[in-house]
């Protein structure tokens, strides 16, 4: 079990909760799990069944492209952050 | 009892002095003494040797042994003419330190002789009143308030972040901000672009801004430029010789334009970013830390970008972000403390709750990575548009 942030670009998507939790021993299982029950997310986080080369995933605050990618381990607890560029400064 | 030419002529007996012809040799020597300047504050303000270390003849005694704890150092002491340094020379051979020699002829010899003189940079009355609580923090002090007065700081957007940014940078008495913004003040900025007023309605925002800049302090001066950052004038915007960027920009377009210029002209980035309750903010250091493509290689597709939302903002968390985008520049123009380059701070004012990630450098970056495979602007036009279309 996974804690996953879901950033306030997302969050209308899951009914606006903050954080959820998903199943998965990789990153990719996770998400895939997350998507199962949010089934709105997947055009948000997927292209083609992969992850969107727009959306970082980090796992204990480091960026999944630095580790395995997504067949990054997660473990029981872990924290991931979706995190979505966002462009608003005004 | 003897009187003052007496005393002079007995101190001076019994010190060692040389000339300025033999004290600048020394000066310029690889292992050259300090130079201790024992006149009035406003003697020192009009000009000294280079190097010299200053400490008026009333308090050198009190205040030496902290400014030269080493009491084996060679010493050369000097005033105007050579007098008031010799009993200056007497009384720190006096506290017991061991190479002390007095200039002969003083600083008015040395300038004589035509020698270097560092005549320093000082802080008026009414600056030592306004910064003085800078003055106060070792950190900053009076070298750290030049710097800030030196400093050229470009604003990318007069908005939400800009507002915060550009009022604490200008109280901090930065020198030189350059506000690239093309927009006019409208209602829906009010609720939180605190740089503006129900006043400035419809007015172009870099004047909005530069009036209540240049209000708020009048060491600072604001470069306005009320035009949109394009692929254009961009280069000419940031060759005007910034020190560093706030990027404060409403847009995916605008974030990679400033992204890719300020890696080419080699100038840090204080990116931060807002969006309803959650803001981002890290430091963009080219040559030091990844840039913003290290991060987000390419914008999202346009109907996923929530920039083009209008996904409403609370107002008061530009002023957060805005205001550690500022903090991050002063550190980083007074070099003190850690940046957030390599880090990025996620802030969320509903839960109140700071997250940090690791930003690492890419080296398959294309733009600041091995092999660019950007290498021109990207104008990514039609960008909002596509959305509105849809």
């Amino acid at each position: 079990m996974a804690a996953i942030r879901i950033p306030p670009t997302l969050r209308a998507e899951v009914g606006g909760v903050r954080q959820l939790e998903a199943h998965g021993e990789t990153v990719a299982d996770v998400l895939d799990d997350l998507v199962e029950r949010h089934p709105a997310l997947g055009p948000q986080l997927l292209a083609d069944g992969e992850l969107a080369p727009f959306v970082n995933v980090f796992v204990g605050g480091e960026d999944i492209r630095t580790l395995d990618g997504t067949e990054t381990a997660v473990r029981n607890g872990d924290s991931l952050i979706l995190l979505p560029a966002m462009a608003g400064g005004a | 009892m003897a009187g003052y030419r007496e005393l002079l002529a007995r101190v001076r007996s019994e010190i060692e002095e040389i000339s300025s012809i033999e004290a600048h040799e020394r000066h310029t020597a690889p292992d050259a003494p300090l130079f201790v300047d024992v006149r009035e504050p406003d003697e020192w303000e009009e000009g000294h040797i280079p190097g010299a270390v200053y400490t008026g003849r009333g308090r050198l005694e009190q205040r030496i042994e902290g400014l030269v704890p080493d009491k084996s150092r060679p010493l050369v002491v000097y005033c105007s003419a050579g007098s008031r340094s010799a009993f200056a020379a007497k009384a720190l051979e006096e506290l017991g330190y061991l190479d002390v020699v007095n200039l002969a002829g003083g600083f008015s010899d040395w300038k004589r002789n035509g020698f270097d003189v560092t005549i320093p940079r000082v802080l008026s009355t009414e600056q030592r009143a306004r910064y003085s609580r800078h003055l106060l923090i070792p950190e900053v002090g009076e070298d750290g308030q030049q710097r800030l007065l030196d400093a050229r700081v470009l604003l990318v957007g007069a908005g939400g972040l800009g507002s915060p940014a550009s009022l604490y940078l200008a109280a901090a008495g930065v020198g030189r901000l350059g506000i690239v913004d093309a927009d006019v003040v409208d209602e829906s900025n009010l609720q939180r672009q605190i740089v503006h007023a129900t006043d400035r309605l419809g007015e172009p925002k870099v004047l909005s801004a530069k009036r209540t800049v240049e209000a708020l302090n009048p060491d600072v001066r604001v470069v306005p430029y009320q035009e949109r950052l394009t692929s254009e004038n961009v280069d000419r915007i940031l060759g005007e010789s910034w020190d560093l960027i706030v990027d404060g920009a409403d847009n995916f377009p605008t974030r990679y334009l400033v992204n890719d210029a300020s890696v080419w002209h080699g100038i840090p980035v204080v990116h931060g970013s807002i969006f309803r309750f959650e803001g981002q903010v890290t430091v963009f250091h080219p040559g030091v830390g990844p840039c913003y493509r290290c991060l987000f290689p390419k914008p999202p597709p346009p109907e996923l970008a929530p920039s083009c939302a209008e996904g409403g903002v609370l107002g008061v968390l530009p002023g957060i972000i805005g205001s550690i985008q500022a903090n991050e520049a002063l550190k980083l123009i007074l070099d003190r403390g850690d940046s957030l380059a390599g880090r990025l701070l996620l802030f969320d004012a509903l839960g109140t709750t700071l997250d940090e990630v690791v930003v690492r450098r890419d080296p398959e970056c294309p733009v600041c990575g091995e092999h660019p495979t950007i290498t021109e602007y990207v104008d990514y036009v039609e960008f909002c548009n596509a959305v509105t279309l849809n």
